[in-house]
């Protein structure tokens, strides 16, 4: 076989982090990036940077501290603690919480330029036209941002495939809960095993690469909201 | 511009050392308080040397070191990484034996030395940390251990693998495990040591974890590599590594 079980199951698992995360932080990353978009206040500023922080940050650093919060001693544990839930660390939903933190900037900032770039022209037409705020995001914005939708959920869902260091901080490598395939392609180095290496991660630059051609193919041009000048 | 550019180049002759010896060594996560200490003994009696650890997994080292890696000296804490770089001739000289490791179970939130391996299939034992048996000689040492008292089936579940043995013992310090197998001579340091007592895991039920080091081909030449290796034989390397728990090579019926 070219890929052994344990390695599909690593990459089915890495798929179905990257399709959660995405789902999530669309919920939760189009509120935000809208806010950032429309938002006047000075508020605006520091909440960006807030949000851009995951870019920056080293993953080992993010994975650390997220560690330590979600760990026993920390605020986010002793909460679940009390809640009677499972601990966060080394489980797959733990990893779910650190991905969403890890990718929110690639969500948001992509819908965020493209809500900026609607402008506030259709909005007020359509607020003349009697459509409630609610009404209009949904049928003005949702529709002239789609090609920053497309962008920001494809981005979102390679980089979360592509996490590695915030997977070896707070995973604990355990295998079809937190081995993704970021952490199997560096087992078999570490082990030596260097042909099933090759195979899985050519396995994942195609993936990866199929993704991001089909972003590059089929994103439109923004065009929405422009008037021609 | 001029007083800058000088300035600069006054900075970059100065930090050239007239003795331009230094040596890196890669050593295994497990040395890294028993190393520590043996450097500053080194560096006590010969002040002007630099020298550099760097600390992480065997397994990684003796990858690294296969591509070409600048360590000057390999200490790993399983004595056939080593050897195997001999074979492939990154290597001088022989792979040498410096310590024989031991595990022990330990654990942050309660006094292990009241534990036996049997402890880990209590209720209240969530999380167990062990080193990834695949690459870290630890992890492969504690699962020998567990599958020889019956117990891996049991509680293979429960399992969470460091990526080395002192993200290993990280996980357990911090509660995260509440329990795992890591080694001797990280917890006898008093920063672990604190936390509470270890047991020490019956050498039967693991092969050896005979330890090694060699130089590599990067320290062909180099005369402060060799003299830090010839220190490592010396009275004082040998009682800091007794003193962080590790059996020393001649004396295996010591303990």
């Amino acid at each position: 076989m070219y890929l052994t079980e344990a390695d599909l199951e690593a990459v089915w698992l890495t798929i179905r982090l990257a399709c959660i995360v995405t789902l999530i932080l669309l919920l939760v990353g189009t509120p935000i990036a809208w806010w950032l978009a429309r938002a006047k206040t000075w508020w605006k500023g520091p909440i960006g940077a807030v949000v851009a922080l995951p870019l920056v940050l080293p993953p080992s650093v993010l994975g650390f501290y997220l560690l330590l919060a979600m760990g026993p001693n920390g605020p986010v544990g002793q909460l679940i603690q009390t809640l009677g839930l499972t601990p966060l660390p080394f489980t797959f939903w733990g990893l779910v919480i650190a991905s969403v933190f890890y990718s929110l900037p690639f969500m948001v900032q992509p819908l965020q330029t493209a809500f900026e770039a609607i402008g506030d022209r259709p909005l007020e037409v359509a607020a003349t036209l009697r459509a409630s705020p609610l009404n209009a995001f949904f049928t003005v914005a949702v529709p002239l941002a789609l090609p920053g939708f497309l962008s920001a959920s494809i981005l979102t869902f390679a980089h979360t495939v592509g996490e590695f260091g915030v997977v070896l901080m707070i995973g604990g490598n355990v295998p079809g809960v937190t081995r993704v395939a970021s952490v199997q392609i560096y087992d078999h180095v570490e082990a030596l095993e260097y042909t099933q290496a090759h195979h899985l991660a050519g396995v994942m630059l195609a993936f990866s690469f199929l993704i991001l051609l089909s972003l590059y193919i089929w994103r439109k041009k923004p065009n929405n909201g422009r008037q021609h000048e | 511009m001029i007083s800058k550019i000088s300035f600069f180049l006054c900075c970059l002759f100065l930090s050239m050392n007239a003795h331009a010896e230094k040596i890196t060594i890669a050593a295994a996560a497990d040395l890294k308080f028993a190393m520590d200490e043996i450097v500053t003994s080194f560096k006590n009696v010969n002040p002007d040397e630099s020298v550099v650890v760097i600390y992480g997994s065997s397994g990684k080292f003796h990858t690294q070191l296969r591509h070409g890696a600048p360590f000057d000296i390999f200490f790993s804490a399983d004595i056939n990484y080593p050897r195997e770089l001999v074979r492939a001739g990154v290597a001088i000289g022989e792979a040498k034996p410096y310590a024989i490791g031991r595990i022990v179970l330990w654990s942050a939130s309660q006094d292990a030395s009241k534990m036996t391996l049997n402890s880990l299939m209590e209720q209240k034992i969530t999380r167990i940390a062990i080193a990834n048996p695949k690459h870290a000689p630890y992890g492969k040492r504690a699962e020998e251990a567990l599958r020889a008292s019956g117990l891996w089936d049991k509680i293979e579940q429960k399992l969470v693998y460091g990526e080395n043995i002192a993200q290993t013992a990280q996980y357990v310090q911090t509660g995260n495990a509440e329990a795992g197998i890591i080694a001797l001579s990280l917890a006898v340091n008093p920063e672990l040591a604190n936390k509470g007592g270890y047991m020490l895991i019956p050498d039967n039920l693991h092969t050896p974890l005979e330890q090694g080091f060699v130089l590599t081909k990067h320290a062909e030449g180099n005369a402060l590599a060799k003299m830090f290796a010839d220190y490592m034989s010396g009275k004082s390397a040998r009682a800091i590594m007794v003193k962080y728990g590790f059996v020393l090579p001649n004396d295996i019926n010591a303990k």
